[in-house]
Protein backbone atom coordinates (compact mmCIF):
# COMPACT_ATOMS: atom_id res chain seq x y z
CA UNK A 1 0.00 0.00 0.00
CA UNK A 2 1.44 3.76 -0.74
CA UNK A 3 1.60 6.28 1.67
CA UNK A 4 -0.25 9.50 1.72
CA UNK A 5 3.28 11.43 0.98
CA UNK A 6 4.12 9.32 -1.82
CA UNK A 7 0.59 10.39 -3.17
CA UNK A 8 2.01 14.27 -2.66
CA UNK A 9 4.96 14.23 -3.85
CA UNK A 10 3.73 14.60 -7.55
CA UNK A 11 1.87 17.71 -7.07
CA UNK A 12 4.41 18.94 -4.94
CA UNK A 13 6.76 18.74 -7.72
CA UNK A 14 4.16 19.90 -10.12
CA UNK A 15 3.78 22.86 -7.95
CA UNK A 16 7.55 23.66 -7.94
CA UNK A 17 7.74 23.26 -11.84
CA UNK A 18 5.00 26.02 -12.06
CA UNK A 19 7.61 28.45 -9.43
CA UNK A 20 9.98 28.17 -11.95
CA UNK A 21 10.64 30.76 -14.87
CA UNK A 22 10.23 28.19 -17.45
CA UNK A 23 6.53 27.97 -16.78
CA UNK A 24 6.05 31.18 -19.39
CA UNK A 25 5.14 30.49 -22.97
CA UNK A 26 9.13 32.90 -24.04
CA UNK A 27 11.97 31.09 -24.11
CA UNK A 28 15.44 33.09 -25.36
CA UNK A 29 14.78 31.99 -28.95
CA UNK A 30 11.32 33.03 -29.30
CA UNK A 31 11.60 36.29 -28.17
CA UNK A 32 14.99 36.53 -30.82
CA UNK A 33 12.24 36.17 -33.14
CA UNK A 34 10.04 38.15 -31.77
CA UNK A 35 12.70 40.82 -31.78
CA UNK A 36 13.75 40.10 -35.67
CA UNK A 37 9.61 40.43 -36.60
CA UNK A 38 9.29 43.98 -35.83
CA UNK A 39 11.69 45.21 -38.20
CA UNK A 40 10.30 42.32 -40.59
CA UNK A 41 6.69 43.59 -40.42
CA UNK A 42 7.55 46.77 -40.48
CA UNK A 43 9.37 46.26 -44.24
CA UNK A 44 6.56 44.39 -45.18
CA UNK A 45 4.17 47.50 -44.29
CA UNK A 46 6.23 49.42 -46.05
CA UNK A 47 6.61 47.56 -48.97
CA UNK A 48 2.76 47.04 -49.51
CA UNK A 49 1.53 50.09 -48.50
CA UNK A 50 3.74 52.66 -49.97
CA UNK A 51 6.77 51.35 -51.47
CA UNK A 52 5.26 49.18 -54.34
CA UNK A 53 3.70 50.89 -57.46
CA UNK A 54 0.07 50.78 -57.69
CA UNK A 55 -1.32 48.14 -59.75
CA UNK A 56 -2.15 49.12 -63.98
CA UNK A 57 -6.12 47.92 -63.07
CA UNK A 58 -6.66 47.77 -59.69
CA UNK A 59 -4.93 51.22 -58.40
CA UNK A 60 -4.52 51.15 -54.82
CA UNK A 61 -6.55 48.71 -53.95
CA UNK A 62 -3.96 45.90 -54.89
CA UNK A 63 -1.96 46.29 -52.17
CA UNK A 64 -4.66 44.39 -50.07
CA UNK A 65 -3.19 41.47 -52.44
CA UNK A 66 -0.04 41.51 -50.05
CA UNK A 67 -2.32 41.02 -46.93
CA UNK A 68 -4.52 38.99 -48.25
CA UNK A 69 -2.69 36.30 -50.09
CA UNK A 70 0.08 35.73 -47.44
CA UNK A 71 -3.00 35.11 -45.01
CA UNK A 72 -4.45 32.46 -46.95
CA UNK A 73 -1.55 30.77 -47.65
CA UNK A 74 -0.71 30.70 -43.83
CA UNK A 75 -4.51 29.56 -43.11
CA UNK A 76 -3.36 26.42 -46.13
CA UNK A 77 -0.28 25.89 -44.23
CA UNK A 78 -1.74 25.73 -40.60
CA UNK A 79 -4.53 23.21 -42.09
CA UNK A 80 -2.06 21.11 -43.55
CA UNK A 81 0.04 21.23 -40.49
CA UNK A 82 -2.55 20.52 -38.00
CA UNK A 83 -3.90 17.19 -40.44
CA UNK A 84 -0.60 16.01 -40.54
CA UNK A 85 0.35 16.55 -36.81
CA UNK A 86 -2.80 14.94 -36.03
CA UNK A 87 -2.02 11.58 -38.89
CA UNK A 88 1.07 11.47 -36.97
CA UNK A 89 -0.49 11.16 -33.79
CA UNK A 90 -2.17 8.62 -34.79
CA UNK A 91 0.53 6.75 -35.64
CA UNK A 92 2.79 7.85 -32.73
CA UNK A 93 0.27 9.06 -29.51
CA UNK A 94 2.39 11.57 -27.97
CA UNK A 95 0.95 14.48 -26.35
CA UNK A 96 3.45 17.00 -28.53
CA UNK A 97 1.63 15.81 -31.83
CA UNK A 98 -1.46 16.46 -29.98
CA UNK A 99 -1.04 20.28 -29.20
CA UNK A 100 0.82 20.82 -32.39
CA UNK A 101 -2.44 20.02 -34.00
CA UNK A 102 -4.40 22.23 -32.02
CA UNK A 103 -2.06 24.90 -31.69
CA UNK A 104 -2.07 24.72 -35.84
CA UNK A 105 -5.55 24.79 -36.49
CA UNK A 106 -6.83 27.46 -33.57
CA UNK A 107 -4.15 29.93 -35.83
CA UNK A 108 -5.41 28.27 -38.54
CA UNK A 109 -8.89 29.36 -37.44
CA UNK A 110 -7.69 32.65 -37.04
CA UNK A 111 -5.99 33.23 -40.46
CA UNK A 112 -9.50 31.82 -42.22
CA UNK A 113 -11.55 34.21 -40.47
CA UNK A 114 -9.00 36.55 -41.71
CA UNK A 115 -8.98 35.45 -45.28
CA UNK A 116 -12.71 36.30 -45.08
CA UNK A 117 -12.83 39.56 -43.71
CA UNK A 118 -9.96 40.65 -45.71
CA UNK A 119 -11.45 39.20 -49.12
CA UNK A 120 -14.50 40.88 -48.25
CA UNK A 121 -12.92 44.45 -48.09
CA UNK A 122 -10.99 43.63 -51.21
CA UNK A 123 -14.04 42.15 -53.11
CA UNK A 124 -16.01 45.12 -52.10
CA UNK A 125 -13.93 47.58 -54.50
CA UNK A 126 -13.01 45.29 -57.41
CA UNK A 127 -16.47 43.17 -57.99
CA UNK A 128 -18.24 45.45 -56.05
CA UNK A 129 -19.92 42.98 -53.51
CA UNK A 130 -18.60 42.29 -50.33
CA UNK A 131 -19.52 38.58 -50.32
CA UNK A 132 -20.93 36.44 -53.61
CA UNK A 133 -21.78 32.86 -53.36
CA UNK A 134 -19.03 32.04 -55.66
CA UNK A 135 -16.97 28.65 -55.37
CA UNK A 136 -13.97 29.80 -53.62
CA UNK A 137 -15.91 31.75 -51.48
CA UNK A 138 -18.23 29.35 -50.09
CA UNK A 139 -15.69 26.67 -50.24
CA UNK A 140 -13.67 28.83 -47.81
CA UNK A 141 -16.81 29.50 -45.32
CA UNK A 142 -16.90 25.66 -45.21
CA UNK A 143 -13.36 25.37 -44.33
CA UNK A 144 -14.20 28.00 -41.55
CA UNK A 145 -16.89 26.00 -40.27
CA UNK A 146 -14.93 22.81 -40.28
CA UNK A 147 -12.65 24.47 -38.04
CA UNK A 148 -14.77 25.79 -35.99
CA UNK A 149 -16.07 21.92 -35.46
CA UNK A 150 -12.68 20.77 -34.73
CA UNK A 151 -12.41 23.55 -31.58
CA UNK A 152 -15.82 22.56 -30.82
CA UNK A 153 -14.78 18.20 -30.55
CA UNK A 154 -11.67 19.91 -28.34
CA UNK A 155 -13.63 21.08 -26.04
CA UNK A 156 -15.36 18.66 -25.31
CA UNK A 157 -14.18 17.44 -21.73
CA UNK A 158 -12.67 14.16 -22.54
CA UNK A 159 -9.60 12.57 -21.28
CA UNK A 160 -6.50 13.95 -23.62
CA UNK A 161 -6.35 10.54 -25.19
CA UNK A 162 -9.74 10.41 -25.70
CA UNK A 163 -9.52 13.55 -27.18
CA UNK A 164 -6.67 13.33 -29.55
CA UNK A 165 -8.45 10.77 -31.27
CA UNK A 166 -11.58 12.50 -31.44
CA UNK A 167 -10.08 15.57 -33.10
CA UNK A 168 -7.49 13.94 -34.98
CA UNK A 169 -9.91 12.21 -36.87
CA UNK A 170 -12.04 14.88 -37.57
CA UNK A 171 -8.36 17.29 -38.51
CA UNK A 172 -7.69 14.49 -40.93
CA UNK A 173 -10.50 15.78 -43.44
CA UNK A 174 -9.01 19.12 -43.64
CA UNK A 175 -7.21 17.78 -46.51
CA UNK A 176 -9.78 16.62 -49.07
CA UNK A 177 -11.54 20.43 -48.50
CA UNK A 178 -8.15 22.80 -48.53
CA UNK A 179 -7.73 20.79 -51.95
CA UNK A 180 -11.40 21.59 -53.11
CA UNK A 181 -10.67 25.25 -51.69
CA UNK A 182 -7.74 26.04 -54.02
CA UNK A 183 -8.83 23.98 -56.65
CA UNK A 184 -12.00 25.47 -56.61
CA UNK A 185 -11.20 28.72 -59.09
CA UNK A 186 -10.02 25.81 -61.99
CA UNK A 187 -12.93 23.62 -61.51
CA UNK A 188 -15.64 26.26 -61.56
CA UNK A 189 -16.01 29.32 -63.36
CA UNK A 190 -15.90 31.92 -61.28
CA UNK A 191 -15.68 35.53 -60.37
CA UNK A 192 -12.58 34.91 -57.98
CA UNK A 193 -9.81 35.90 -60.20
CA UNK A 194 -7.18 32.98 -61.33
CA UNK A 195 -3.82 31.71 -59.64
CA UNK A 196 -1.12 34.93 -59.71
CA UNK A 197 1.85 32.97 -59.03
CA UNK A 198 1.70 29.48 -58.91
CA UNK A 199 1.33 28.34 -61.90
CA UNK A 200 1.79 25.38 -64.20
CA UNK A 201 3.98 27.23 -66.63
CA UNK A 202 6.28 29.25 -63.82
CA UNK A 203 5.68 32.57 -65.41
CA UNK A 204 4.24 34.52 -62.55
CA UNK A 205 1.45 37.20 -63.82
CA UNK A 206 3.01 39.99 -62.07
CA UNK A 207 6.64 41.31 -61.82
CA UNK A 208 9.45 43.33 -60.75
CA UNK A 209 8.75 45.28 -57.30
CA UNK A 210 4.93 43.80 -57.45
CA UNK A 211 6.55 40.13 -57.41
CA UNK A 212 9.82 41.13 -54.69
CA UNK A 213 6.80 42.52 -52.35
CA UNK A 214 4.48 39.75 -52.53
CA UNK A 215 7.09 36.74 -52.24
CA UNK A 216 8.49 39.30 -49.03
CA UNK A 217 5.09 39.09 -47.43
CA UNK A 218 5.08 35.24 -47.65
CA UNK A 219 7.89 34.82 -46.10
CA UNK A 220 7.44 37.76 -43.33
CA UNK A 221 4.26 35.89 -43.29
CA UNK A 222 5.53 32.32 -42.40
CA UNK A 223 8.09 33.74 -40.01
CA UNK A 224 5.50 35.47 -38.00
CA UNK A 225 3.16 32.03 -38.21
CA UNK A 226 6.17 30.20 -36.80
CA UNK A 227 6.60 32.75 -33.46
CA UNK A 228 2.61 32.39 -33.15
CA UNK A 229 2.45 28.45 -33.02
CA UNK A 230 5.47 28.08 -30.88
CA UNK A 231 3.40 30.27 -28.30
CA UNK A 232 0.03 29.01 -28.83
CA UNK A 233 1.95 25.34 -28.31
CA UNK A 234 3.58 26.66 -25.27
CA UNK A 235 0.70 27.98 -23.74
CA UNK A 236 -1.56 24.98 -24.39
CA UNK A 237 1.21 22.68 -23.15
CA UNK A 238 1.13 24.79 -19.74
CA UNK A 239 -2.83 24.67 -19.81
CA UNK A 240 -2.30 20.88 -20.26
CA UNK A 241 -0.15 21.09 -17.42
CA UNK A 242 -2.92 22.75 -15.35
CA UNK A 243 -5.80 20.44 -15.93
CA UNK A 244 -3.59 17.64 -14.65
CA UNK A 245 -1.89 19.66 -11.78
CA UNK A 246 -6.32 20.76 -11.14
CA UNK A 247 -6.81 16.79 -11.04
CA UNK A 248 -3.92 16.18 -8.28
CA UNK A 249 -5.17 18.98 -6.08
CA UNK A 250 -8.61 17.74 -6.38
CA UNK A 251 -7.22 14.17 -5.69
CA UNK A 252 -5.26 15.03 -3.04
CA UNK A 253 -8.23 16.83 -1.16
CA UNK A 254 -10.77 14.75 -1.56
CA UNK A 255 -8.07 12.32 0.27
CA UNK A 256 -7.37 14.49 2.90
CA UNK A 257 -11.33 15.04 3.62
CA UNK A 258 -10.86 11.50 4.12
CA UNK A 259 -8.49 11.21 6.75
CA UNK A 260 -10.30 13.83 8.32
CA UNK A 261 -13.28 11.84 8.51
CA UNK A 262 -11.91 9.67 10.80
CA UNK A 263 -10.58 7.06 7.95
CA UNK A 264 -7.49 6.54 9.65
CA UNK A 265 -8.80 3.80 12.02
CA UNK A 266 -9.12 1.64 9.35
CA UNK A 267 -5.31 1.65 9.36
CA UNK A 268 -4.10 4.16 7.34
CA UNK A 269 -1.05 6.34 8.67
CA UNK A 270 -2.37 9.89 9.19
CA UNK B 1 -10.17 -11.46 -43.81
CA UNK B 2 -11.65 -9.58 -45.82
CA UNK B 3 -14.55 -12.20 -46.03
CA UNK B 4 -14.93 -11.87 -42.33
CA UNK B 5 -15.51 -8.33 -42.33
CA UNK B 6 -17.85 -8.56 -44.94
CA UNK B 7 -19.82 -11.52 -43.48
CA UNK B 8 -19.80 -8.68 -40.19
CA UNK B 9 -20.94 -6.04 -42.43
CA UNK B 10 -23.56 -8.25 -43.69
CA UNK B 11 -24.68 -9.01 -40.28
CA UNK B 12 -24.44 -5.55 -39.47
CA UNK B 13 -26.48 -4.02 -42.03
CA UNK B 14 -29.42 -6.82 -41.93
CA UNK B 15 -29.83 -5.71 -37.48
CA UNK B 16 -29.99 -2.24 -38.41
CA UNK B 17 -31.96 -2.90 -41.22
CA UNK B 18 -34.85 -5.14 -39.40
CA UNK B 19 -34.74 -2.96 -36.24
CA UNK B 20 -35.95 -0.29 -38.76
CA UNK B 21 -38.27 -2.00 -40.35
CA UNK B 22 -39.55 -3.59 -37.24
CA UNK B 23 -39.75 -0.28 -35.68
CA UNK B 24 -41.13 1.83 -38.72
CA UNK B 25 -39.58 4.58 -37.28
CA UNK B 26 -37.77 5.68 -40.68
CA UNK B 27 -41.09 4.79 -42.61
CA UNK B 28 -43.69 6.79 -40.01
CA UNK B 29 -41.25 9.39 -39.03
CA UNK B 30 -38.24 10.39 -41.43
CA UNK B 31 -40.01 9.62 -44.79
CA UNK B 32 -42.83 11.53 -43.93
CA UNK B 33 -40.93 14.26 -42.73
CA UNK B 34 -39.00 14.68 -46.38
CA UNK B 35 -42.22 15.37 -48.23
CA UNK B 36 -43.42 18.04 -45.62
CA UNK B 37 -39.89 19.53 -46.41
CA UNK B 38 -40.97 19.79 -50.16
CA UNK B 39 -44.39 21.45 -48.96
CA UNK B 40 -42.31 23.81 -46.94
CA UNK B 41 -39.83 24.83 -49.44
CA UNK B 42 -42.98 25.39 -51.71
CA UNK B 43 -44.77 27.46 -49.20
CA UNK B 44 -40.85 29.40 -48.16
CA UNK B 45 -40.46 30.02 -51.89
CA UNK B 46 -42.90 30.14 -54.73
CA UNK B 47 -46.02 28.66 -55.18
CA UNK B 48 -46.13 29.76 -58.79
CA UNK B 49 -43.44 26.66 -59.86
CA UNK B 50 -41.35 28.97 -61.21
CA UNK B 51 -38.37 29.51 -58.46
CA UNK B 52 -39.12 25.61 -57.38
CA UNK B 53 -38.22 24.07 -61.03
CA UNK B 54 -35.04 26.29 -60.94
CA UNK B 55 -34.35 24.99 -57.50
CA UNK B 56 -35.64 21.44 -57.26
CA UNK B 57 -31.80 19.99 -57.59
CA UNK B 58 -30.18 21.95 -54.46
CA UNK B 59 -33.84 21.50 -52.77
CA UNK B 60 -33.95 17.70 -53.40
CA UNK B 61 -30.65 18.07 -52.39
CA UNK B 62 -30.71 19.81 -48.82
CA UNK B 63 -33.73 17.65 -47.89
CA UNK B 64 -32.08 14.44 -48.11
CA UNK B 65 -29.12 15.97 -46.09
CA UNK B 66 -31.50 16.82 -43.64
CA UNK B 67 -33.14 13.83 -43.43
CA UNK B 68 -30.29 11.60 -43.80
CA UNK B 69 -28.78 13.40 -40.40
CA UNK B 70 -31.77 11.93 -38.62
CA UNK B 71 -31.23 8.77 -40.36
CA UNK B 72 -27.98 8.67 -38.96
CA UNK B 73 -28.52 10.10 -35.36
CA UNK B 74 -31.37 6.98 -35.06
CA UNK B 75 -28.63 4.76 -36.03
CA UNK B 76 -26.51 5.88 -33.68
CA UNK B 77 -28.99 6.47 -30.96
CA UNK B 78 -29.72 2.42 -31.21
CA UNK B 79 -26.35 1.62 -30.11
CA UNK B 80 -26.10 4.25 -26.61
CA UNK B 81 -28.89 2.75 -25.05
CA UNK B 82 -28.76 -0.14 -23.12
CA UNK B 83 -24.74 -0.13 -22.89
CA UNK B 84 -25.14 -1.68 -26.56
CA UNK B 85 -21.64 0.23 -27.47
CA UNK B 86 -19.74 -2.08 -25.05
CA UNK B 87 -21.93 -4.89 -25.97
CA UNK B 88 -21.10 -4.04 -29.68
CA UNK B 89 -16.93 -4.04 -28.95
CA UNK B 90 -17.28 -7.32 -27.08
CA UNK B 91 -19.08 -8.94 -29.51
CA UNK B 92 -15.97 -9.62 -31.65
CA UNK B 93 -16.91 -8.57 -34.97
CA UNK B 94 -14.67 -6.45 -37.11
CA UNK B 95 -14.70 -3.08 -36.48
CA UNK B 96 -14.21 -2.41 -39.96
CA UNK B 97 -17.18 -4.69 -40.26
CA UNK B 98 -19.29 -2.71 -37.85
CA UNK B 99 -18.43 0.39 -39.76
CA UNK B 100 -19.66 -1.01 -43.37
CA UNK B 101 -22.74 -2.40 -41.68
CA UNK B 102 -23.52 0.75 -40.27
CA UNK B 103 -22.84 2.45 -43.41
CA UNK B 104 -24.81 0.27 -46.21
CA UNK B 105 -27.83 0.38 -43.03
CA UNK B 106 -27.64 3.74 -43.88
CA UNK B 107 -27.08 4.08 -47.08
CA UNK B 108 -30.03 1.57 -47.86
CA UNK B 109 -32.71 3.42 -45.96
CA UNK B 110 -31.50 7.19 -47.80
CA UNK B 111 -31.63 5.47 -50.79
CA UNK B 112 -35.32 4.75 -50.47
CA UNK B 113 -35.88 7.99 -49.40
CA UNK B 114 -34.34 9.23 -52.41
CA UNK B 115 -36.49 7.40 -54.72
CA UNK B 116 -39.49 8.68 -52.40
CA UNK B 117 -38.25 12.06 -52.64
CA UNK B 118 -37.64 11.67 -56.41
CA UNK B 119 -41.28 11.27 -56.92
CA UNK B 120 -42.22 14.25 -54.47
CA UNK B 121 -40.11 16.29 -56.92
CA UNK B 122 -42.01 14.75 -60.06
CA UNK B 123 -45.50 15.65 -58.53
CA UNK B 124 -45.05 18.40 -56.94
CA UNK B 125 -42.85 20.63 -58.64
CA UNK B 126 -43.18 19.13 -61.94
CA UNK B 127 -39.56 18.01 -62.68
CA UNK B 128 -39.23 16.04 -65.66
CA UNK B 129 -36.98 12.94 -65.41
CA UNK B 130 -34.28 13.18 -68.11
CA UNK B 131 -30.70 11.24 -67.85
CA UNK B 132 -32.09 8.57 -66.11
CA UNK B 133 -28.38 6.89 -65.88
CA UNK B 134 -27.40 9.98 -64.44
CA UNK B 135 -29.69 10.52 -61.68
CA UNK B 136 -29.57 7.08 -60.30
CA UNK B 137 -25.92 6.88 -60.28
CA UNK B 138 -25.34 10.28 -58.80
CA UNK B 139 -27.91 9.47 -55.86
CA UNK B 140 -26.34 5.93 -55.44
CA UNK B 141 -22.43 7.86 -54.95
CA UNK B 142 -23.70 10.57 -53.32
CA UNK B 143 -26.09 8.49 -50.88
CA UNK B 144 -22.22 6.64 -50.44
CA UNK B 145 -20.83 9.55 -49.59
CA UNK B 146 -23.13 10.96 -46.86
CA UNK B 147 -23.72 7.65 -45.40
CA UNK B 148 -19.60 6.91 -44.87
CA UNK B 149 -19.23 10.75 -43.52
CA UNK B 150 -22.45 10.06 -41.53
CA UNK B 151 -21.32 6.86 -39.65
CA UNK B 152 -17.83 7.95 -39.01
CA UNK B 153 -19.02 11.20 -37.62
CA UNK B 154 -21.88 9.51 -36.06
CA UNK B 155 -19.76 7.31 -33.97
CA UNK B 156 -18.19 10.20 -32.49
CA UNK B 157 -20.69 11.91 -31.54
CA UNK B 158 -22.67 9.07 -29.89
CA UNK B 159 -22.41 8.89 -26.03
CA UNK B 160 -21.68 12.38 -26.07
CA UNK B 161 -24.46 14.62 -24.22
CA UNK B 162 -23.65 17.22 -27.08
CA UNK B 163 -24.61 14.89 -29.66
CA UNK B 164 -27.80 16.20 -31.23
CA UNK B 165 -26.03 19.62 -31.76
CA UNK B 166 -22.48 18.56 -32.43
CA UNK B 167 -23.64 16.25 -35.40
CA UNK B 168 -24.85 18.62 -37.58
CA UNK B 169 -22.02 20.99 -36.85
CA UNK B 170 -18.97 18.43 -37.93
CA UNK B 171 -21.21 16.74 -40.90
CA UNK B 172 -22.67 19.39 -42.75
CA UNK B 173 -19.40 21.60 -43.52
CA UNK B 174 -17.80 17.92 -44.25
CA UNK B 175 -20.77 17.31 -46.56
CA UNK B 176 -20.69 20.82 -48.40
CA UNK B 177 -19.19 19.74 -51.35
CA UNK B 178 -21.26 16.57 -51.55
CA UNK B 179 -24.18 18.43 -51.75
CA UNK B 180 -22.74 20.91 -54.80
CA UNK B 181 -21.46 18.39 -56.63
CA UNK B 182 -25.01 16.59 -56.92
CA UNK B 183 -26.91 19.39 -57.18
CA UNK B 184 -24.64 20.53 -59.98
CA UNK B 185 -25.05 16.40 -61.41
CA UNK B 186 -29.24 16.84 -60.87
CA UNK B 187 -29.21 20.15 -62.50
CA UNK B 188 -27.07 18.73 -65.48
CA UNK B 189 -29.65 15.90 -65.45
CA UNK B 190 -33.13 17.61 -65.23
CA UNK B 191 -31.34 20.13 -68.03
CA UNK B 192 -30.76 17.35 -70.44
CA UNK B 193 -26.67 18.18 -70.73
CA UNK B 194 -25.88 15.10 -68.91
CA UNK B 195 -22.22 14.87 -70.74
CA UNK B 196 -21.86 18.49 -67.97
CA UNK B 197 -22.79 16.01 -64.82
CA UNK B 198 -20.17 13.29 -65.00
CA UNK B 199 -16.99 14.91 -63.73
CA UNK B 200 -19.54 16.22 -60.76
CA UNK B 201 -19.71 12.20 -60.09
CA UNK B 202 -16.72 11.48 -60.48
CA UNK B 203 -15.59 14.01 -57.73
CA UNK B 204 -18.28 12.92 -55.30
CA UNK B 205 -17.00 9.88 -55.36
CA UNK B 206 -13.54 10.56 -54.74
CA UNK B 207 -14.92 11.86 -51.79
CA UNK B 208 -17.20 8.47 -51.02
CA UNK B 209 -13.60 7.31 -51.43
CA UNK B 210 -11.81 9.01 -48.78
CA UNK B 211 -14.95 9.24 -46.28
CA UNK B 212 -15.26 5.34 -46.60
CA UNK B 213 -10.90 4.81 -46.42
CA UNK B 214 -10.93 6.82 -42.80
CA UNK B 215 -13.74 5.34 -42.04
CA UNK B 216 -12.53 1.74 -42.39
CA UNK B 217 -9.29 2.56 -40.89
CA UNK B 218 -10.27 4.82 -37.85
CA UNK B 219 -14.13 2.75 -36.74
CA UNK B 220 -12.16 0.44 -34.20
CA UNK B 221 -10.43 3.37 -32.22
CA UNK B 222 -13.67 5.56 -32.54
CA UNK B 223 -15.48 2.82 -31.00
CA UNK B 224 -13.20 1.94 -28.20
CA UNK B 225 -13.42 5.25 -26.15
CA UNK B 226 -16.03 5.32 -23.78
Amino acid sequence: MTTPTEHRAPVQDATAATDEPTATSGSRTTRVLGIILFPVLALWAYLAFVGSPADVNQGEVVRLLYVHVPIVVLAYTACFISAIASGVWLWKRTQWWDLVAASAAEIGTVMVAATLVVGSIYGRPTWGVYWTWDARLTATAMLMLLLLGYLAVRRIPASTEVRGRRSAIVALLFVPNIIVVNQSVTWWRSLHQDPTLFRLNLSPEIEGLMFFTLVYSFAAGLLFFAWLLVHRFRVAYLQDQVDALGLDLALEERREEGWDDGWTTGGAPS
Amino acid sequence: MWCCVLRDAWLMAGKDLRLEWRSRVAINQIAPLALLFLVLFAFGLDPDRGILVRATPGLYWVAVLFCGLLAIQRSFALESADGNRDALRMSGLDPAGIFLGKFAGIAAQLLVLEALLVAGVVILYSARLDGFGLLALTCVVATSAIAAAGTLYGVLAAGLRVRETLLPLLLLPVLAPVLLGSTRAFEAALGGTTTDGWPWVGLIAIFALVYLGVGIAAFGSLMEET
